[in-house]
Formats: C-alpha cells, sequence, structure tokens
C-alpha cells in the first residue's frame, strides 16, 4: 500500500500524472469558487446546483442519446443554471425560508434523477451507461483529453476570480452598498452562480456530485481559520482543495479495503480535506479551538492572580473585604 | 428629463413617492426637497418609511411610483456625488477585511471596477480613517471592533466616496457617547464644506442640537424643512399619534429647540 500511495504522490508514471492533473486543478478552481459561496452564505445553492446535475445528465442521455462526456456536462449545467433560477425566482415571492426552499429543490431535484437513472438502468443496454458514476466519480479512469479540458476550465475560473478580485470582495462583503455605488450586483451574483455551475459539471466525472460541494465548502472554511484576509483566502482555499484531491486520489488508489477494492476517489478526497479542516479548526493560531481555549485559560489565571493580589492588597491594609464578619472575607 | 428645480441649491427633489409590500404601504405619496449644505434627519416612528425612503432614493427598492432627482440629475448621472452609509446588520463583520480594506471599498467610484488604488485613493482613505479617528485600527480585521468603530469604518467608507451628498441610514444607532459626538464633529465639519447629509434618526432629544433641517414621517410626509419651523408639537403629534411619552420628549425636544 505504502508504495503505491508512493509512486502515486510522486507521480511517476503518465496516467497518474494526467489523473492528478485533472483533480488538482479541479480542487483549486473548487476552493477559490467555494471561497465566493461561502463568504456570500450561498454554500447551499452550490449543493441544489450539483444535486440537480444528476437529473441534468439523465435528461440530456435521454434526449440526445449520447454517452459522450460534453453533452451529458451540457445537461448538467443546464440543470443547475435551472435549479439555482428557481430558487433566486423563488426567493423574493415566497415566504418559504431560504434554507428550506433550497432543501426543497435539492430534494426534489435529486429524486428525479434517481428515478431517471433508474429507469434509464432498466432500459435494454442501460445498465452500460456508467452514468451512475456521476453520483460518486471516477477520476481513476480519467483519460488524458478530461483532464487536460479539466485543467483548462479550472484556470479560466479562477483567471476570472483574479480578473475580478475587487469587485469580488465589494459585492460579496457589502451588496447594497455595492448597488448604490452602481455596481451591477445582480450581473456579479449571476457570475458568481454560473461559476459554481460550471465548477459543479467539470468536477462531476471526477469526483461525483454528492461530494463536488463539500471540496467547494471545506477548503474555504478551512482556509478562513488561518486568516482575516480576503486574498489570502482565496490562496488557502485553493491549496487545500488541490493539495487535498491530489493525497486523497493517491489514497484512494493505494488503500485497499478487507475486500481487496480500492476506496472511491470522491469521498475520499472529501475526507482527506476534512481531516485538514478539522487539524485547522482546532490548531490555527487566531481562531482555533486549542488557542482559544489556552487563551481563556490564560486570562482567567491573569484574573485570579489580579484579584489574589488586590485581596492580599487588603489585607496589609486592613481593610475588611466582604459582607459581613461571618463570610470568608478576610477579616482585621 | 431633470427635476424641475435644477439651481445649485437644492440636493435631493423627491416627487409622488410610494413604496408598498404586498398590499401594505410603506410610504405614501411622498413629495419633499432638501436643499444642500443641510444636515437632515429623517425622523419618524418605527416601521414609518425612514430606511425605505433612503433606500428607494437610491435605487434598492422597488418603488410603486415616484421620481428622484439629485442636484436636478437621474441618479445614474450622478452616483459618485452620491454616498451611502448602511445600518450596521446589514453586514457579516466576520468577513475577512480589515478596516482599510473596507473604507478603500469606498473608492471604487473612482477607480473603477478594474483600477488599482493610486496614490490618491489611498490618501483619501488616509484622510478618512484620521478623520474617524480609527488610525491604529486601521489593519485590524473589522469583526473584532466593538459597534461604534464598526459605524466609524462604514463612515469612513462614505468620507472616502468623497461625495457631495451623503445617506445615513440610523448613524447613531447602538453607539456609546464619545462615538456619537465625534460622528457629530464630523458631520459638521461636512456641512462646512457645504456638503448635505441626509440621516434616518431615531432620538428626538438631539435633533434640534445636531441638524438643521428635519422630515417627519409616517408612511406619509408629516413635514419637512427647517427644523425651527417643522419640529413643532403639532407636527409631532401627528408623526408619532397620541402616545404620551413621545410627546413628553418631545416637549423637552422642542424646549432644547426654544432654548438654542
Amino acid at each position: 500500500m505504502w508504495d503505491e500511495l508512493l509512486n502515486m504522490l510522486t507521480m511517476r508514471d503518465s496516467t497518474t500524472r494526467t489523473v492528478m492533473l485533472g483533480v488538482g486543478s479541479l480542487g483549486v478552481a473548487c476552493g477559490v469558487v467555494g471561497c465566493l459561496t461561502v463568504l456570500r452564505r450561498r454554500a447551499l445553492i452550490a449543493d441544489a446546483v450539483a444535486h440537480a446535475a444528476l437529473p441534468g445528465v439523465c435528461v440530456s442521455f435521454l434526449v440526445l442519446g449520447e454517452r459522450e462526456l460534453a453533452p451529458l456536462l451540457l445537461g448538467a449545467l443546464v440543470a443547475g443554471l435551472i435549479a439555482s433560477g428557481i430558487i433566486a425566482f423563488m426567493r423574493g415571492r415566497t415566504r418559504v425560508k431560504d434554507d428550506a426552499l433550497i432543501a426543497v429543490v435539492i430534494g426534489v431535484a435529486f429524486a428525479i434523477g434517481i428515478v431517471l437513472l433508474k429507469s434509464i438502468e432498466r432500459a435494454p443496454g442501460g445498465n452500460k451507461s456508467g452514468l451512475d458514476g456521476f453520483i460518486f466519480g471516477k477520476a481513476a479512469s480519467m483519460i488524458r483529453q478530461e483532464a487536460v479540458t479539466v485543467a483548462v476550465v479550472s484556470a479560466a475560473l479562477v483567471a476570472v476570480v483574479l480578473l475580478l478580485f475587487k469587485v469580488m470582495k465589494l459585492v460579496t462583503f457589502d451588496p447594497a452598498f455595492a448597488r448604490s455605488a452602481g455596481l451591477r450586483v445582480g450581473l456579479i451574483d449571476l457570475l458568481i452562480v454560473s461559476m459554481v455551475c460550471v465548477c459543479t459539471v467539470v468536477g462531476l466525472p471526477a469526483v461525483g456530485a454528492l461530494m463536488i460541494v463539500a471540496l467547494m465548502i471545506i477548503p474555504a472554511v478551512t482556509a478562513r481559520s488561518w486568516t482575516d484576509r480576503f486574498s489570502v483566502m482565496l490562496v488557502i482555499a485553493g491549496a487545500v482543495g488541490g493539495a487535498g484531491a491530489i493525497v486523497g486520489t493517491a489514497l484512494s488508489a493505494s488503500v485497499r479495503t478487507t475486500s481487496g477494492s480500492s476506496l472511491p476517489v470522491g469521498p475520499t478526497i472529501v475526507l482527506t480535506i476534512a481531516a485538514l479542516c478539522v487539524l485547522s479548526l482546532t490548531l490555527s493560531p487566531k481562531r482555533g479551538v486549542l488557542a482559544g481555549w489556552l487563551r481563556h485559560r490564560r486570562a482567567r489565571r491573569a484574573i485570579l492572580a489580579q484579584r489574589a493580589r488586590e485581596r492580599a492588597g487588603a489585607v496589609e491594609a486592613g481593610v475588611r473585604i466582604g459582607p459581613s464578619p461571618g463570610a470568608s472575607g478576610v477579616r482585621r | 428629463m431633470s427635476g424641475v428645480a435644477t439651481e445649485a441649491g437644492v440636493a435631493v427633489e423627491i416627487h409622488d413617492l410610494t413604496v408598498a409590500y404586498d398590499r401594505k404601504p410603506v410610504l405614501w405619496d411622498v413629495d419633499l426637497t432638501i436643499p444642500s449644505g443641510v444636515l437632515c434627519a429623517v425622523i419618524g416612528p418605527n416601521g414609518a418609511g425612514k430606511s425605505t425612503l433612503i433606500k428607494a432614493a437610491l435605487g434598492l427598492l422597488g418603488t410603486l411610483s415616484g421620481r428622484v432627482w439629485f442636484f436636478g440629475k437621474e441618479l445614474n448621472a450622478v452616483r459618485r456625488r452620491v454616498g451611502y452609509v448602511p445600518q450596521r446588520e446589514s453586514v457579516d463583520w466576520d468577513f475577512p477585511v480589515s478596516v482599510r480594506d473596507v473604507v478603500m471599498m469606498g473608492r471604487a467610484g473612482h477607480t473603477g471596477v478594474f483600477g488599482r488604488a493610486r496614490k490618491v485613493d489611498v490618501e483619501a482613505v488616509e484622510r478618512a480613517i484620521g478623520l474617524v479617528g480609527l488610525n491604529d485600527l486601521r489593519d485590524r480585521q473589522i469583526g473584532q471592533l466593538s459597534g461604534g468603530q464598526q459605524q466609524r469604518v462604514f463612515l469612513a467608507r462614505a468620507l472616502a466616496q468623497e461625495a457631495d451628498l451623503y445617506f445615513m441610514d440610523e448613524p447613531f444607532a447602538g453607539v456609546d457617547a464619545s462615538t456619537e459626538r465625534a460622528i457629530v464633529e464630523v458631520l459638521k465639519g461636512l456641512r462646512q464644506q457645504g456638503r448635505t447629509v441626509v440621516a434616518v434618526h431615531h432620538d428626538l432629544q438631539t435633533v434640534s442640537e445636531y441638524f438643521d433641517h428635519a422630515v417627519l414621517l409616517n408612511t406619509r410626509l408629516i413635514g419637512a424643512g427647517a427644523v425651527g419651523e417643522v419640529f413643532t408639537r403639532e407636527n409631532l403629534q401627528r408623526t408619532y399619534g397620541p402616545r404620551l411619552t413621545v410627546l413628553e420628549e418631545a416637549g423637552e425636544a422642542m424646549a432644547r429647540a426654544r432654548e438654542a
């Protein structure tokens, strides 16, 4: 197992390099785009888009009859945009709260997807469709062309964020002020949602619909615990996403379960990144749990020491502290 | 099409402004003008439409009817001359930005969307931070500030915009006394420079002390004009209704206005 792990991490053969290029760049893009969603409080919408991808892929298969990747992903993209469009439309027009609304969309979309998937699989020749790979991902079987596509799209996504960095920061932080300053906040929001859709779609073959959201959210959360600066947060999130994706892929290929099969790629990547996240939330100096606990202890000790000094000083001055002679105060 | 009053003297002109959610009107048929170079308070009970007035004027809310002119022009023509200080609750203060970052956002109208920060922008930001007394905190992440300091950050961002007209939504809400004094000094400085401030204000006691102009709202416009003319018992009664404690406060406030 360790040999294989090492082999994968050092990327000795070209198949591995291909796969790592694909998942690595995907991880970076998801980490960066995820920051925008998390800070804009739109993380759940990313979830809806990802779950809508399943019916999108199925409908595309039924309509076009193609098992080629591109038309399937196009279906996923359209479905994602429709789902986010429905959410945006319903938002102002119903009393249902945001989180419940999105949960409904997620449930309905995925249910439609499963129904379609099952009916496709039961049809003659259906269970060779490989569509269920879109639920959990199959990064290890990524071919060179796919990896290059993923890398190019990921690079484009990151480039857009870098180019519009100032606007993203402004709109994400204070959309009302941005609007009053004349910025087209609606357009920027649309752009961010579109980037989430593209990110989801591009990660579908590798990581699957269920895990892609975690790949976007968890690096952002991890990054936030290390820095108070927006720009640094984007960099750390990208790094965590990319590194986690590479290590997770390596682990999934080299670790064998008791029955001898390898671990599924998507969930293993997510678990790797999650481990980093837990470590960060616990250990990070500024905002970590451990640091907070230590600070609290130090402060408590200082306060108790201060109180002890005051009491000692009061004893010397012969002043009585405490409500009555019978209480546990100091007596003259 | 520009408004009727295109002379330099009028900062804001509002005609027939009506805003409603579902069937309930929040603002009804509001007509008013605010001259330039004044500090104008917008007062009224809760739900009277004070915040709505500002948001509707800035195009942040949909309206059923109404036209608004700024210095005789439509908003899009003079955006750079109009600044906005929203309520503190409108923002997530855990966002990873520093005081300086937020104030620099106020320069967006000057640098444009893609522009880099130039020397003149950096100087404007430093000046604004200095005016509100946040020099020592300029690199602090905004969530680590007190409520009063956060309000000052929003104010500094608006000052960095170097606008001629400022809309402020409850700038004195939940701030400590020293911050309140500091903000008043900044506002008076703005007026001295010939700029205009329209601020939603909740404390009747300080209206005549801080402001020279007032707009009284209770879904409809009750009165708009110089504080001395408009801030009367009768108007306050119509604005706040026959609620005793409020009238007592109003009585004290008017007495103070007479003394001033």
